[in-house]
């Protein structure tokens, strides 16, 4: 027998056998070598552009292993003198492009292009540095993007597009000019991009990080007027023990309390109390609609990278988002109602810290709805990484820390606020509490594993009492646009729908440690589950504190008080900051204004034939002079499009007629100003 | 620069029924952008927003094509857009000084190529197919043969007393 008939092939000298692998790339990792790359992510689609994975194939020559599918026969080389050469001259010139400043590198320490260096035995680099300075963008609430950085891999271009179904970003120009960057070279606020720091993630080198706050913070703990309060989410607790050696997955909630507390927090509380407070709302929320059938299916709101999304794209689902809080959110307006009191502090003394998985939370602590007479309910966000750094600056050793615990009132939390962290989680913890609800039972197995697991679209329907509850669970964005899209249509008939930005949840947040594989992600899921066993309680309904918050302070479930607190809107949103087209300008002094919007929606119902006609009516009535016609991108009213504003009355669900008479009304009144002036 | 009312709403509706022409398809991004700079001779910000709209792509991918082909200008040009080759026969037979007395004579800079008057822009080509007349330059349709940094010039100075004719 040939080896064409056995289905094997030589690697480095050895007979291997071909599976599955997508490509030759994959299965040369499997039999334990290390192919270095940079633009290869196995979620990602393949663009062969770093040239680092090159192998030389026996009567082929040298060739990207990313590109080239396993063949039988095939015999592979993959560390000659000549490959070596070859990859360490493409290292060489990635970086003469990179601006090298290593010590400072927000970067440094899992930056793939310093540890190829390293591992190549790269001691100079024997071309000339471009040193093009390009100025960075600090727009983002939650990014930074430095150019002068970019290694031009892609992988930021292609989560973004790929996974989360954005395109923020792209590359622009070409050859030695080209960059990547968000349209017309905008910032990085001014454009569609909903802050997940996913791009950040994959960046292999420092050119997307994520925006730091840990100075401020410092600086409010060395101030002794402040009292400095911080609550920590679910998904850090299972991954901060990574960055000091520790296995993800490993629940160090004690430690991390008594690092805070060493840095000077005076109180460290526990999202988890808050997500508690989330399912008892949330989940009314649900029951109501669900008696009803009204606005379904229920969207979760706690990821602000999915709201955002939403806000964007999808305005007509968005009375469909359950209008609470997230969690850290939630925290934020409650600590700010009870604890100046409880401590006795002013309540601009009182400063609240959250630490986060995600880098979007920065950007949601500072929507304007949630500062009420100057105070933010959130002062700052820290992910995961900067507190690990903080950590590093203050001198603790992390590992050698006997565990502390968490503060009350709004450190105890149930099992249930715990698994919020992972994909499934908060569907899960609703559950508990609906099938209790519903039943009037006693739930016994709290465990609802149909939801669970890491497929990016799930779906379960659940048995309560006789009444079936369709729900499905998604992450990555692009599949939560298939589900929206699906809804919007109203072809699908789930009840209740679950989504994050982020592959995984909250555990694979862009503000957790860096992880190289899924299996990072999936160990820090199951650390949360187990986390869940650990507690006593598992039903956000039993946490005592939480109870004891309704009777004292939040008083009814949904009522006025708890809606006030821990509910709030959402709107939609321009994608990009754009100015309207000048269409027909007229030479009259005093002229009325005519703007049509073509952004998405109105486009889609028809914003264009309501311009062409009103421009012709204005034409037959020989008004071209008296008015100016725009064409212009979002009037944030996409939910009631078509949007028509002639003068300063806005038209939603305009019709050509509307518009009309709109403008009649309009050149009516401006014509008896003028006869009466 | 204010243009006459209808022509700018005229320009509009034809981008649409160019859009439409490609029954909104992404893939024929380039034809579409190439027919609306036929209509605006660039392509303005909002324009390229409406055209990633239609075609249900993000903009960032539209301005992406935009800038990686030189065909297509982003600012506006001048009236008489001026391409002067530099390929190898042209380069040879002396096309560089033809620029340099052209950027001199209008002012220009190689970071900005249109003169503010926008009467005029200047662009560099690799090969206009026409080496037998080396040095080449073409301004809009019409091409000029064997020029030198004097008959150039007076060229120039030919269009400007046309438009100051007018």
């Amino acid at each position: 027998m040939n080896d064409i008939e056995k289905n094997t092939m030589i690697i480095n000298g050895n007979e291997v056998e071909i599976g599955d692998e997508r490509n030759l790339l994959e299965l040369i990792r499997k039999t334990g070598i290390e192919i270095p790359t940079f633009c290869y992510h196995s979620e990602l689609s393949i663009y062969g552009a770093c040239r680092l994975c090159l192998v030389e194939i026996e009567g082929r020559g040298l060739h990207a292993s990313c590109s080239i599918k396993p063949a039988p026969g095939m015999v592979v080389r993959t560390a000659t003198e000549e490959i070596r050469e070859i990859r360490k001259i493409s290292v060489e010139l990635l970086l003469a492009n990179h601006k090298v400043e290593c010590p400072t590198c927000p970067k440094s320490s899992t930056c793939k292009l310093e540890d190829l260096a390293r591992r190549l035995g790269i001691t100079e680099v024997r071309f000339k540095k471009t040193n093009i300075d390009q100025p960075k963008d600090f727009s983002s609430d939650s990014l930074i993007r430095d150019p002068n950085k970019c290694v031009l891999c892609g992988d930021c271009v292609r989560y973004c597009r790929e996974i989360q179904g954005i395109g923020a970003i792209d590359f622009a120009h070409r050859g030695k000019n080209t960059v990547v960057s968000p349209a017309f070279g905008k910032e990085l606020a001014k454009v569609e991009c909903v802050n997940c720091g996913q791009c950040a993630a994959v960046c292999p080198v420092g050119a997307i990080t994520i925006k730091p706050e840990i100075d401020q913070v410092f600086k409010v703990l060395d101030n002794r007027k402040k009292m400095v309060i911080t609550q920590i989410a679910p998904a850090v607790r299972v991954a901060l023990g990574e960055k000091f050696g520790m296995t993800a997955g490993d629940v160090i909630t004690g430690k991390i309390t008594a690092a805070l507390k060493r840095m000077g927090f005076a109180k460290v509380f526990d999202t988890s109390f808050s997500a508690d407070l989330t399912v008892i709302e949330e989940g009314t929320e649900f029951l109501n609609r669900f008696a009803k059938g009204e606005k379904l299916p229920q969207f979760t709101s706690c990821c602000p990278g999915w709201v955002k999304f939403a806000e964007q794209y999808f305005p007509e689902i968005l009375p469909r988002l359950s209008s609470c809080k997230s969690p850290q959110q939630m925290f934020g307006s409650l600590a700010r109602e009870t604890l100046p009191a409880l401590y006795g502090v002013k309540p601009e003394d009182l400063v609240i810290v959250s630490i986060m998985p995600c880098t979007a939370k920065k950007f949601e602590a500072r929507r304007p709805e949630f500062a009420h007479e100057g105070l933010r309910d959130v002062d700052f966000v820290l992910t995961t990484q900067e507190l690990s750094t903080m950590i590093e600056a203050s001198g603790i050793r992390f590992a050698e820390l006997e565990p502390e615990s968490l503060d009350l009132p709004l450190g105890f939390k149930t099992g249930a606020g715990v698994i919020f962290g992972a994909s499934g989680g908060v569907t899960e913890a609703v559950l508990r509490f609906a099938a209790e609800k519903v039943t009037g039972r006693k739930l016994e197995n709290v465990d609802f594993h149909a939801v669970r697991g890491d497929a990016g679209l799930r779906e379960a329907t659940i048995d309560l009492d006789g009444k079936t509850v369709r729900l499905a669970v998604v992450h990555g964005l692009k599949n939560a646009r298939r589900i929206a899209e699906e809804v919007k249509a109203g072809r699908c008939n789930y009840d209740i729908i679950e989504v994050m930005a982020c592959p995984g949840g909250c555990v694979g947040g862009a503000g957790q440690p860096v992880a190289f594989n899924n299996g990072t992600i999936r160990k820090r899921a199951k650390g949360l589950y187990e986390a869940d066993k650990m507690l006593q309680l598992h039903k956000s309904q039993e946490n005592p504190y939480v109870i004891e918050t309704y009777e004292k302070i939040l008083g009814d479930v949904g009522g006025a008080k708890a809606h006030h607190l821990l509910h709030t809107r959402y709107q939609s949103r321009r994608r990009i900051t754009e100015k309207g087209m000048p269409l027909l300008t007229g030479e009259a002094g005093d002229k009325l204004s005519i703007k049509v919007c073509v952004g998405t929606n109105c486009y889609v119902k028809g914003s264009q034939n309501i311009l062409k006609a009103l421009t012709r009516e204005i034409e037959k009535r020989g008004l071209s002079n008296e008015v100016d016609i725009q064409a212009t991108f979002c009037f944030e009213k996409c939910g009631e499009a078509p949007n028509v504003m002639i003068g300063d009355q806005l038209i939603s669900r305009c019709t050509v007629e509307k518009a009309c008479a709109a403008l009649d009304a309009a050149l009516g009144t401006r014509q008896k100003v003028t006869v009466t002036a | 620069m204010t243009s006459q009312p209808h022509t700018v709403m005229r320009k509009f509706e034809k981008v649409c029924e160019i859009i439409e022409k490609h029954n909104n398809d992404c893939s024929k991004l380039i034809p579409i952008l190439q027919a609306v700079q036929e209509e605006y001779r660039y392509l303005p910000e909002d324009v390229i927003c409406y055209v990633a709209t239609a075609l249900g792509i993000p903009s960032s991918q539209v301005y992406g094509v935009a800038t990686f082909y030189s065909h297509f200008a982003l600012k506006p040009k001048g009236k008489y857009v001026i391409k002067i080759c530099d390929g190898t026969a042209c380069h040879v037979k002396k096309s560089i000084p033809i620029l340099e007395a052209l950027l001199k004579k209008l002012t220009l800079t190689p970071d900005n190529m249109t003169t503010s008057d926008m009467l005029f822009t200047v662009e560099t080509v690799s090969c206009l197919g026409a080496c037998g007349l080396a040095p080449v330059l073409v301004i809009n349709e019409e091409v000029h043969g064997l020029m030198t940094p004097e008959s150039t010039a007076a060229l120039i100075d030919q269009i400007i007393a046309r438009e100051e004719a007018k």
